[in-house]
């Protein structure tokens, strides 16, 4: 986190020295006046003066109350504009589209579903440098928080609804990623890689994917749900279209009333709750249910 | 029968816990021993358990908050030690199923069964004498709501030997705490032991305010109250208002997991983030809860030892006010990384930066109460300093983490642990301490000795820092909490440090102990003779230490905010004759006997056994109804009895010759 490789790490990072500076001019300030108070008016030095009826100065007390009030008003102001430029689901402006990734935390390991690529992976991401990545979060089981420390941003995933997060890698290399919410036992363990490669790594990654002859269907999937620890690295070089908004509903029987690929008509390449949550952008309350996506996908639906 | 209780519910397979058992279990076993052997018993049941006096119903929070705080503190002691063990790639010596118990338990416990008592322990044994009250506004209830509170910590004590605690962080967020994922007894004991502790705290909260607002000495107007009395005013009203909120929303939990209810679950339309919600909406007034009566005890203390007045009471009084409205607006900073949109996320950013004001503006006050005075550097003064210091500190990374863009990153690191460690040992903790300190002659009427507790007070301080300002870099390093084991070398020596700080602290509790020793065993020594062993300013120093049981031969006039200083310098002598009766409140057994039935009730629905339950309950509505039915109107003290009192309280100061003159110099 000291040391981002990409812009939305870098730009917490120097949002957090530039608040930590503003507040150490009052918190310094305020320590030294608290030892040397304590000092100088210790109770053996009669030297200094006593005035024991002294208890008003409106002119410190507007000070007081002046003080902290402009560093809140300029700390206030940096918080709106930064919250607004670092809304995890702020679309990363570039010249080339983002990869859509879909990601599903399980007790206790994350799946990678790369839905324009048909391809899936457990514990390892790659992703392009330097091209944005546009991540789609769920949970399988209960709540997690999806963070690769060194890119930036961390975001919770909870099961029948989506939250996403954009996140861009500037520099080739290898990156930490973890899980940074408790969800039991395996919690610790559950960890993964992310490669930032150029397109070219990139690519032969994806092709190692694909030589993997395993398929991501809902029935390997429900096998790969079943609690376990410290998974190694798994491929699925084949994906059932749109599973990930089966995994969405798939958390919500009763919310389902179709089978789940039906219930999706999203096309594949434009992930279900992704495709959806476009069409709101800006809005209060990002997070997604699945019902509610769910229902606008088919009136009536929610009888 | 037993319902879901079987043998296998000990855990007898586990060492460390059979033993904490073992010695918890003798130490009890040699505490009832020496009881007996002192001929104890009956003192102890009539003087302590069913005691209606607010003295000792403070006394008796004060005792479960510290003895709470070595179980908490052990727990403590065990995950720091794990985590120093199980670092780069080693396994430690607990394993998550144990682990996650530990540290769920150990924050329940800090929070809810040594900083609640502690803090409503201390406004029970001062607000009224600050007020010159005679008691609460409802003795009884007082009592009832100390057992309650007692049960809720019996029961969670229980849960180490039979059965186990919940695995899922201190405030037992769903999908993880609902029956699919936490389908042991360990939530069941959470809900259990939260709910009947927070309905004696509800009721603790109603009483003291009832108090506060009717049964203030004549002459004390709201703004003539000591500054104690206010933030415990507000402390309480925040109960009152947040309390309810906990209640209905482990309620939910609680039918989710008993009658398949689909609140918070995963299917069927449930909605966790709901109860992430609910549960902060309680849980930040409650930071506020546990902070503001601490503030009111720096004050004091500052002024005090400043020999001074307190500086800008009327604007410490309004920004107390303002935190209290405050507290209820602000708890979605506990989770901007669910995905609310910017504008909400900002909101509730600034709004919690917001509290950083009135909260800065205390401080200002404390350094210029300070200014001019003549600051006696004693222990209760050193806490003080040593907080104010520390809390800046840790009132700086609360606003780090109030700006959203900085949240993103720290969230849920170690950085967050740090910081309300930083706010709750360094401000809440220390102003327990000094509480402790200051207020510990007038409820035994023994000062606390000078050399042990400056000592304890600089192992906690240094303490401290070693343990928890390697978190705040570990936060940095990206470390996320409540990690059973890790793998990155770079994080092993700040591990380290931290548990090296553990043990300073544990020094600290070491001296403290050690300071309680000494400090009886040279009783006759460190007596308060005078009532007044610091140069006091408020009323609870205007009468004899240990309080009498009545408090006060008369009710005092107030002029002024100090209002025992007022009456030292118009050089008024303690009465000493010509008393009325005073009429006073017979204790009362029902208390014990509803908070050791909850007991009961609380087990009998965590393992299901059904026909206790019914019968517990049954019980607990029974047994108020037929205290409306026995309870005596109470008793008269005699104009002798108080004579005889107040005569020798006079005696003692003329023993101390001191007269009021010599005291408002001191």
């Amino acid at each position: 986190m000291l040391d981002p490789k990409g812009p939305i790490g870098l730009a917490e990072r120097s949002l957090i020295w530039t608040a930590t500076w503003m507040m150490l001019l009052v918190v310094v300030p305020v320590i030294g006046m608290t030892i040397w108070f304590a000092w100088r008016y210790r109770a053996s030095n009669k030297a200094a003066r006593y005035e024991p009826n002294w208890d008003h100065s409106t002119r410190i007390e507007a000070v007081v109350w002046a003080i902290p009030c402009v560093i809140i008003l300029f700390l206030a102001i940096i918080t709106w504009k930064t919250t607004h430029e670092l809304d995890p689901y702020k679309p990363i402006e570039a010249e080339v589209p983002p990869v859509q990734v879909q990601v599903v935390s399980l007790d206790w390991k994350w799946l990678f579903i790369y839905p324009e690529l048909g391809i899936a992976t457990v514990n390892e991401m790659a992703m392009p440098t330097n091209v944005p990545v546009q991540f789609h979060i769920t949970s399988g089981s209960v709540m997690n928080a999806f963070f690769i420390p060194r890119l930036g941003s961390m975001i919770y995933s909870m099961a029948g609804m989506t939250t996403k997060l954009a996140l861009l890698s500037s520099e080739d290399g290898i990156y930490d990623g973890m899980s940074s919410h408790y969800s039991g036992a395996g919690f610790s363990g559950m960890k993964f890689k992310a490669h930032s490669t150029d397109q070219a790594g990139f690519d032969a990654w994806v092709e190692k994917v694909r030589a993997s002859g395993a398929t991501l269907d809902m029935a390997a999937y429900e096998r790969l749900a079943e609690p376990s620890e410290n998974n190694p690295v798994a491929y699925y070089g084949n994906v059932t279209p749109s599973i990930f908004g089966a995994i969405l509903h798939h958390s919500a029987p009763g919310m389902l009333m179709h089978p789940p690929a039906a219930a999706d008509p999203a096309a594949p390449a434009s992930p279900h709750a992704g495709g959806h949550a476009e069409g709101h952008e800006g809005h209060e309350g990002h997070a997604m249910r699945a019902a509610d996506a769910g229902a606008h996908g088919h009136v009536g639906h929610k009888e | 029968m037993l319902g879901k209780l079987t043998l296998d519910a000990v855990p007898f397979h586990d060492p460390i816990i059979m033993v904490a058992l073992g010695v918890t279990g003798l130490a009890g076993l040699a505490l009832a021993a020496w009881i007996t052997r002192a001929g104890r018993w009956t003192w102890l049941w009539k003087e302590w358990l069913t005691s209606v006096d607010h003295k000792n119903i403070g006394i008796m929070y004060v005792i479960l908050a510290v003895v709470m705080l070595l179980r908490g503190f052990s727990d403590a002691l065990m995950m720091r030690l794990q985590q120093a063990m199980a670092t780069a790639g080693a396994a430690g010596y607990l394993p998550p199923d144990h682990y996650d118990q530990i540290f769920t338990a150990h924050g329940v416990i800090m929070i809810f069964f040594v900083a609640m008592p502690f803090i409503v322990g201390l406004m029970n044994l001062v607000v009224p004498l600050q007020i010159g009250a005679r008691d609460v506004a409802f003795p009884m209830l007082n009592n009832l709501s100390f057992w309650l509170t007692a049960a809720g910590a019996a029961l969670i004590n229980i849960s180490l030997g039979v059965g186990e605690f919940a695995k899922t962080g201190w405030l037992a967020f769903p999908p993880l705490s609902g029956l699919q994922y936490s389908p042991g007894v360990g939530v069941d004991y959470y809900i259990w032991s939260l709910q009947i502790s927070g309905v004696g705290t509800t009721l603790a909260g109603v009483n003291m305010i009832a108090t506060i607002l009717q049964m203030r000495a004549p002459g004390m107007t709201m703004f003539r109250m000591p500054i104690f009395a206010w933030t415990s005013l507000c402390s309480n009203m925040l109960i009152v208002a947040a309390f309810p909120v906990l209640a209905a929303t482990l309620a939910m939990l609680t039918v989710d997991r008993y009658l398949g209810f689909h609140f918070f679950t995963n299917d069927a339309g449930g909605n966790a983030m709901m109860y992430i919600n609910l549960i902060w909406i309680w849980g930040h007034p409650e930071v506020y809860i546990l902070i503001l009566p601490v503030f009111g005890v720096f004050s004091e203390i500052i002024s005090t030892f400043s020999t001074k007045r307190l500086f800008g009471y009327t604007a410490l009084v309004w920004a107390t006010v303002c935190i209290t409205v405050l507290s209820f607006i602000v708890w979605l900073h506990h989770f901007f990384t669910m995905g609310s949109g910017a504008n909400v996320n900002a909101f509730f950013g600034i709004t919690t930066m917001l509290i950083s004001i009135p909260t800065g503006v205390k401080v200002f006050n404390w350094l210029f109460t300070m200014y001019r005075g003549r600051v006696r550097l004693e222990t209760p003064v050193m806490w003080t300093i040593g907080f104010i210091i520390t809390f800046v500190i840790g009132g700086m990374t609360g606003v780090l983490l109030a700006v959203p863009g900085a949240n993103f990153v720290l969230h849920n690191s170690l950085f967050l642990v740090a910081h309300f460690h930083n706010v709750i040992i360094g401000g809440v903790l220390f102003g327990c301490f000094a509480g402790f300190v200051y207020w510990f002659p007038k409820a035994t009427g023994i000062k606390l000795d000078e050399k042990w507790g400056k000592r304890s007070f600089w192992c906690w301080l240094g303490g401290f820092y070693l343990a928890f300002m390697p978190l705040y870099a570990l936060g940095f390093l990206g470390m996320t909490r409540r990690m059973n084991h890790s793998d990155n070398p770079l994080w092993t020596p700040y591990l380290y440090v931290a548990l090296l700080g553990v043990l300073v602290i544990m020094a600290g509790i070491a001296c403290q102990a050690i300071q309680l020793w000494v400090s009886i065993r040279d009783r006759e020594k460190n007596r308060d003779l005078t009532g007044d062993p610091w140069g006091g300013r408020t009323l609870e120093w205007a009468i004899a230490s240990p309080a009498p049981f009545y408090n006060f031969a008369e009710t005092p006039h107030v002029r002024d905010i100090d209002a025992y200083w007022d009456m030292k310098e118009q050089g008024l002598s303690p009465k000493t004759h010509d008393f009325r009766p005073i009429h006073m409140p017979s204790n009362t057994a029902t208390g014990v006997v509803v908070g050791a039935i909850s007991t009961v009730l609380g087990f009998a629905l965590v393992w299901h056994i059904w026909w206790l339950a019914a019968v517990s309950l049954l019980g607990i509505i029974v047994t108020p109804i037929i205290h409306s039915f026995t309870a005596s109107d109470g008793y008269e003290v005699s104009p002798e009895t108080i004579e005889a009192f107040e005569r020798e309280h006079a005696a003692r100061l003329r023993q101390a010759q001191r007269s009021p003159a010599e005291l408002v110099g001191a």
